[in-house]
């Protein structure tokens, strides 16, 4: 080692290390300084616009004052029945892929489609249930809306719970089917009870990525001014009245924008979380 | 007597048998339920895409090739081109691209070779946070907070330098408004390199630890096992990685709304309002009355999908490569 340690090659080796290295913190750097900076400003500017007319009045006129609370309603709503529909399907199918996949096309076709839709746009599901479903009724719908969340949900359920399946120790299976359970029982019993943090987790996190999305809603559930429960009307959400208020030139709709802004985020990151959590304690 | 033990073996094995049937039955309904709920997953992307061809047909018969390659966009006079949304998704993300995937690469980096253990999960739990943040934040962040600093201090910054180069300078040039392309590319990299952070610390860890050894004992460095060893072996899993970042950036809608410009004029300038395939549809779509122009966007939605489907596919492709050479199932 001495020997090198005054030659050309190696304290060029070695500065080019240290270069490396250095870019390397410095990118790392780079990515939790717009993490800090995101949040901090989220908090500075979103806990200023919450009170409690926040949660109590509907998104107003402009200059009039007014809160977030028909948004909120129509987001909890349409974000509950989305992944009402979606997780059932999204279990089953995965259960399939899990389970039943290791003979034939089918299995790994869909596996392969499902992770193309994991990451497709998010719009261009809003245009799918827009020209199946909101064209074919001739009117924007909480349902419509709904629907376009669930078929965000069920990509991200169908993932997880094939992931966490596959997980389950062959010699738990071979255990219940040796004790004459039909395949049924044994998956219902055995294998959703084995996995059934894995899957909770998968839910949880599904729920946190349809809470933030915009796009599909922006032409399927679009928007209304009032507090409505009928699913079958135009719903405030959330994320679209952030976007409008957000482009708008009011100052007050940009601090309402701003309070949509950190309930969203605040409920996302808790729930994803809640999910490690959840996760890492039964796992 | 013949009878006795025929009557005797059916007996106690007939309610076993039948129970065994009803078990049968309910195994094929399971089996049965759980695969056509599969084959719905697998149907969906078809739909889509079927549903998205129906709904642009007008504007695909109308305008047909064209469409593509021509920059009008006039709802007046009924005339639609989509050079300019294509271009604009393309180069936001290029722009994308060219930063986040150096920044990825040094962040993968450093979780994987350089963080003391105790630091590298709540560094690998921050990034993954980074990814779960909505991207109406990003593109709203981005709007009140980075657009106002950007054209304040860093657009003029880049006129007079990089736009005083010949050729390249055209890239750089006209007022610093804030929003435009090159906006609009730095906020979608920081929306997609915890993406790609993500799927190559993954890809670098299934590198076996005796092969970076083997490297450390020979006397290279760090960096020597990373770009000579590591890199290599999992070449296939970080270009998917990086695709994945590519599908995820040419669809962002949000993110690129709000700082984009939305503007349907061609300009070379990066530093020019203009506007993406996503951000057309998220802005127009529900001004748009005529079949004509509702359809002309439904076909920019499906050109979208075309794109982001066989990159993303093509993202999936190499990760399988790579856990296929490493033995494992994706």
């Amino acid at each position: 080692m001495a020997r090198f340690a005054h030659s050309p090659l190696f304290s060029r080796r070695k500065r080019v290390n240290t270069f490396a290295l250095g870019l390397s913190a410095l990118a790392m750097a780079f990515g939790l300084f717009w993490l800090g900076w995101i949040l901090l400003t989220l908090v500075r500017e979103g806990f200023a616009a919450l009170d409690l007319v926040l949660f109590t009045s509907s998104t107003p006129a402009p200059g009039s004052t007014g809160g977030l609370l028909n948004a909120i309603v129509g987001s909890l709503l349409m974000a509950g029945l989305g992944t009402l529909i979606g997780t059932p399907v999204g279990i089953l199918a995965g259960t399939y892929l899990a389970e039943y996949g290791q003979r034939g096309w089918l299995a790994p076709a869909t596996r392969f489609i499902n992770d193309i839709l994991l990451s497709a746009p998010s719009i261009v599901v809003g245009l799918f249930i827009y020209t199946t479903v909101v064209s074919r009724m001739h009117h924007f719908s909480g349902i419509a809306g709904a629907l376009a969340l669930s078929l965000i949900v069920i990509p991200v359920v169908v993932r997880t719970t094939d992931d966490m399946l596959r997980l389950v120790p062959q010699g738990l299976r071979e255990a219940a089917i040796g004790l004459g359970a039909p395949k049924w029982k044994m998956i219902t019993e055995v294998s959703y009870r084995a996995s059934s943090a894995g899957i909770a987790t998968g839910v949880l996190l599904a729920v946190a990525r349809v809470a933030g999305e915009t796009a599909p809603l922006l032409f399927t559930a679009l928007n209304n001014q009032y507090l409505k429960f009928n699913m079958n009307e135009p719903m405030a959400n959330l994320p679209v009245v952030i976007f409008q208020f957000a482009m708008s030139p009011y100052d007050d709709w940009h601090r309402l924008a701003w309070g949509g802004a950190i309930l969203i985020t605040v409920g996302v990151l808790g729930l994803n979380i809640a999910a490690r959590i959840i996760f890492r304690k039964k796992v | 007597m013949s009878s006795v033990t025929s009557s005797a073996a059916a007996a106690p094995v007939r309610p076993d048998l039948r129970k065994r049937s009803a078990g049968a039955v309910a195994d094929q309904i399971f089996a049965l339920t759980t695969k056509g709920f599969a084959f719905l997953v697998f149907a969906l992307l078809l739909a889509i895409l079927a549903s998205l061809v129906v709904g642009s047909w007008p504007a695909l018969s109308k305008f047909g090739l064209a469409f593509v390659y021509t920059a009008d966009w006039d709802p007046v006079g009924g005339q639609f081109g989509a050079l300019v949304p294509i271009y604009g998704t393309l180069v936001s993300s290029l722009i994308a691209m060219l930063i986040a995937i150096p920044v990825s690469f040094g962040i993968a980096m450093f979780l994987t070779e350089m963080a003391p253990g105790w630091l590298k999960r709540p560094l690998g739990t921050a990034i993954e946070l980074l990814a779960a943040i909505p991207s109406i934040i990003y593109g709203m962040w981005g709007l009140f907070v980075f657009t106002p600093i950007f054209s304040a201090h860093i657009q003029p910054f880049l006129i007079d330098t990089l736009g005083e180069i010949p050729y390249l300078g055209i890239l750089f040039q006209g007022p610093p408004m804030g929003i435009g392309m090159l906006t609009a590319g730095v906020i979608l990299a920081i929306m997609v390199i915890p993406f790609i952070t993500a799927v190559m610390r993954d890809v670098f860890e299934l590198v076996p630890t005796v092969l970076k050894e083997s490297a450390y004992g020979l006397g290279s460095t760090t960096w020597e096992v990373v770009w000579k060893v590591v890199l290599p072996y999992t070449k296939a899993g970080v270009v998917g990685g990086v695709m994945l970042g590519l599908g995820r950036a040419l669809g962002e809608t949000m993110a690129v709304t709000f700082v984009i410009g939305n503007t349907h004029r061609l300009s070379w300038s990066l530093l020019a309002p203009g506007s993406s395939i996503a951000s057309s549809l998220a802005n127009e779509f529900t001004e748009a009355v005529e079949d004509i122009y509702t359809s002309s966007l439904i076909e920019l939605g499906l050109l979208l999908f075309l794109i982001t489907t066989i990159v993303l596919a093509c993202a999936k492709l190499m990760l399988m490569r790579l856990s296929r050479a490493e033995g494992t199932k994706s």
